[in-house]
């Protein structure tokens, strides 16, 4: 009996003891510098047409955008991210206080409901400076990236941050309809943009983590460069040309993608495409995550699309049912 | 041949026996389909699993699978608490043989088609019967409704221990009866949304969709459902353990009238989560409210018994604390059943509290995902809380004594509650740590949750292979258990009813 409560009260020490250490300050990591072979960019044009949306085989979900429009072939890189929030800042486009990068956002409806926040005309919080898991750096005039750290997708940016940063080049978020499409094509159904199946070769998520640790030499979870997954051996870890029928990288894993629709009464603004702390079933196609549009993480990115020609953007349901978007 | 007909006479028409089988076939299930998630998954276990027994695990209908699987397992813990129930409460002995054969059939059928339909081949036959299942469980209900009914003067109380009307109806068999009515409500509550998102495979899991502003009331069913009928299974098992610890007393009489409202007013207000979505939780808090004092009330009754029997049994007259202290831990299985109760708040009641409170100041800045975790944790523990409590109850049933019975029971308890804390504390992370330096939290809490598991699935190993190789003896604790079918309760002894 008495071994059972020295290890019970061992177990309770363990666990005690991995929940107290956590440093005050930030210190940014430096790691080896990847090159994947993929330019970050890239755009690639998604064509109008007709694709399923969401989980179910069934003519009801078939959609169809009917106009072309252009989304970049991976997410936004750190080194993106600081050229942008350096040009910005020089133009005035943003500022900086307490730390903290924040743009200017016009605010929006809000209807008193359960759980939504209102969110009026005003300066949002775009980048946090200095909070654990940054990977950009201001050093009072210039933001820098952390060596090893320019091509790997940016994370602790807000909704508002990856807003402000399309808007400011004359893009947009993509809707997570325009996100749909783009992964999964209009050839077939699938569950991840490659097809149907999913092994730790195919994506950054929890499964593949112990292998990138080797390979980018770190001892824990992390991004990994943007485009990694192209058929490329890195190292011992071979991975699979895991790219959607457009040819875009990392629709599954490494970083949650802010997309850009405000649904009705609702504050949260959805993510897509899951990321490299999560399980598989957060990489499917259909899976989703919300937050906040203030907050940030750091397994949280995005990527933009461009409109191609000057129609308003509209979404059809050939089946001639009403698809909420 | 008679070796084999005298075994399944015993394993399915003894109440020992069903018991017996429904927790092996639960352990059965929980061992295979544990291996699928998990650290099992980074070990390649689940490869191994799929490829050996040749199942098909479609990203798209993963959904489906999850929610067929809770439901076998459900309705096989709904059997052995209905045994339980068919044996500890007096009723017409051909209502317990017709509730006892349904609910075999029902379970079985749903377990296996359920199983077979989700994981093995989207067979459309393989459905039919896992429906035709749940529609026998239903049918149970409806017997148990029948055989329970409280004013049937037969099953009168006349001892004046025992909660009871002035004209003698027992509050306790109004207690089950109302639970049972309860649970038939809720399950065609759930059962119409089901047919709905059934029909066509369109499934999804309640908790995905916990931030949508709108949710149809299809989808608010199936929210009301899934929580109701875990709370009323959780009910059932606070009476049944009441019985098995002989509930009585001025504790008994104010638990039951407690319950008895508790049950109707909770399952009231989760029925009302449909149409008046805003006010049902305030009603669903009060009725929760008066289950949890009741359970409290046996808690109390409880230990306060455990202490005194331990005490008379050593002839020790007045005790100080360290000495009733003691004499409470004595017997780990009929103190844990009643820890459970009380640990239940801390991992269950006390985060769901803390998480409506603190809703939009903390968890609604995390990430869904996250909310999620601590969705799915809390009623996973819930579950599993209860299924600790029935392997606790069954260990006492099958006569576990001396050492055994202490290493069982302090192992099953220390490693459940080392594995559930773990899960609470896994669920909350985000409240002491930032998600940068989560892993290595995050993995000793694993490691202890792992342990805790482990230790639970080894004990609980090591009592069925015991009474699978009993089953091969001839004098084996099997035949003792067939001559002597039911459990035995002080309420349903000859002294008490013929009172």
């Amino acid at each position: 009996m008495r071994r059972i409560l020295i290890i019970t009260l061992a177990i309770a020490s363990l666990m005690l003891w991995g929940c107290v250490r956590q440093p005050e300050k930030w210190t940014h990591e430096e790691i080896k510098y990847i090159d994947t072979g993929v330019d970050p960019n890239t755009w690639v044009l998604i064509p109008a047409g007709e694709f399923f949306g969401g989980q179910f085989r069934n003519l009801r979900h078939l959609r169809k955008l009917n106009y072309d429009y252009e989304i970049m072939v991976t997410d936004v890189t750190n080194a993106q991210y600081a050229k942008y929030l350096n040009e910005a800042l020089a133009a005035g486009k943003i500022k900086i206080e307490n730390h903290q990068v924040k743009g200017f956002y016009p605010g929006e409806e809000y209807t008193g409901f359960r759980h939504e926040r209102k969110i009026g005309p005003g300066y949002y919080l775009y980048y946090p400076l200095g909070e654990h898991g940054t990977r950009i750096k201001f050093d009072g005039k210039t933001f820098t990236v952390d060596k090893g750290f320019e091509n790997h997708p940016v994370t602790m940016v807000t909704w508002f941050g990856a807003r402000g940063y399309c808007l400011y080049y004359g893009w947009r978020l993509p809707t997570e309809a325009e996100w749909e499409k783009a992964a999964r094509g209009t050839e077939d159904f699938r569950a991840y943009p490659w097809g149907n199946e999913i092994t730790p070769h195919h994506a950054n998520y929890d499964l593949s983590n112990k292998e990138i640790r080797k390979v980018l030499g770190v001892n824990h979870g992390i991004t990994t460069p943007v485009g990694f997954f192209n058929g490329k051996k890195y190292g011992e870890f071979q991975t699979v040309n895991a790219v959607s029928p457009y040819g875009l990288y990392d629709m599954a894993g490494n970083v949650w993608q802010w997309v850009a629709d405000k649904h009705e009464r609702m504050t949260d603004r959805f993510m897509k495409g899951g990321s490299w702390m999560d399980y598989d079933i957060y990489l499917r196609i259909w899976a989703y995550n919300s937050a906040l549009p203030y907050n940030y993480y750091i397994n949280v990115g995005f990527r933009c699309v461009r409109d191609v020609k000057k129609e308003t953007p509209q979404e059809e349901n050939p089946s001639g049912e009403n698809v909420e978007k | 041949m008679k070796f084999i007909k005298e075994r399944l006479e015993y394993l399915f028409t003894s109440t020992k026996g069903l018991v017996l089988v429904a927790i092996s076939l639960i352990s059965l299930v929980t061992a295979i389909w544990g291996t699928l998630s998990g650290p099992m998954v980074e070990w390649g276990v689940r490869d191994l699993t799929v490829r050996l027994l040749g199942m098909k695990l479609d990203p798209f209908f993963r959904e489906g699978r999850i929610i067929m699987l809770y439901h076998t397992i459900a309705m096989a813990v709904i059997a052995i608490e209905v045994y339980l129930m068919t044996s500890i409460i007096p009723m017409k002995r051909r209502y317990k043989l017709a509730i006892n054969a349904t609910v075999t059939v029902g379970y079985l059928s749903s377990l296996i088609f359920g199983l077979g339909f989700a994981y093995f081949g989207r067979n459309w036959i393989l459905h039919g019967l896992f429906l035709f299942g749940l529609s026998l469980m239903f049918f149970t209900g409806l017997l148990l409704a029948v055989a329970l009914w409280p004013w049937n003067k037969e099953y009168y109380v006349r001892s004046p221990e025992y909660a009871h009307t002035k004209s003698g109806v027992d509050l306790e068999r109004v207690a089950f009866f109302t639970m049972v009515v309860a649970t038939l409500g809720s399950s065609l509550f759930g059962a119409v949304a089901g047919a709905y998102f059934g029909n066509g495979f369109e499934t999804f899991l309640a908790e995905n969709t916990v931030r949508f502003a709108h949710k149809t009331p299809l989808q608010l069913g199936i929210i009301g459902h899934l929580h109701i009928m875990l709370t009323l299974i959780a009910v059932a098992i606070t009476l049944i353990v009441g019985r098995w610890l002989d509930f009585k007393g001025i504790y008994h009489k104010i638990a039951m009238p407690l319950m008895i409202f508790g049950t109707i007013v909770i399952t009231i207000g989760v029925w009302m989560v449909v149409p008046f979505e805003l006010i049902a939780h305030m009603i669903i808090y009060v009725g929760s409210t008066f289950i949890m004092l009741a359970a409290l009330m046996l808690v109390i009754y409880g230990w306060r018994k455990l202490i005194k029997d331990r005490l008379n049994e050593l002839g020790i007259e007045k005790a100080g604390f360290w000495k009733g202290l003691k004499a409470l831990l004595h017997d780990p299985l009929k103190f844990g059943a009643l820890w459970q109760m009380v640990f239940m708040n801390f991992t269950v009641s006390g985060v769901g509290i803390f998480m409506a409170i603190k809703l939009d100041e903390i968890f609604r800045i995390w990430p869904w995902r996250e909310e999620r975790v601590t969705l799915t944790g809390h009623w996973h523990v819930l579950a599993a809380l209860i299924a600790t409590i029935i392997l606790m109850y069954y260990a006492d049933m099958v006569g576990l004594k001396g050492k055994i019975r202490q290493w069982f029971g302090w192992i099953l308890l220390i490693g459940s509650d080392v594995a559930f804390a773990g899960a609470t504390i896994y669920s909350l992370k985000r409240l002491f740590v930032k998600a940068y330096y989560q892993e290595p939290v995050v993995s000793k809490i694993f490691l202890a949750m792992d342990i805790g598991l482990a230790a639970v699935l080894v004990i609980l190993a090591l009592l069925l292979l015991w009474r699978l190789f009993d089953l091969f003896k001839g004098e084996g604790v099997w035949k003792r258990e067939k001559e002597n079918p039911e459990v035995e309760v002080p309420r349903t002894s000859k002294e008490v009813l013929s009172e």
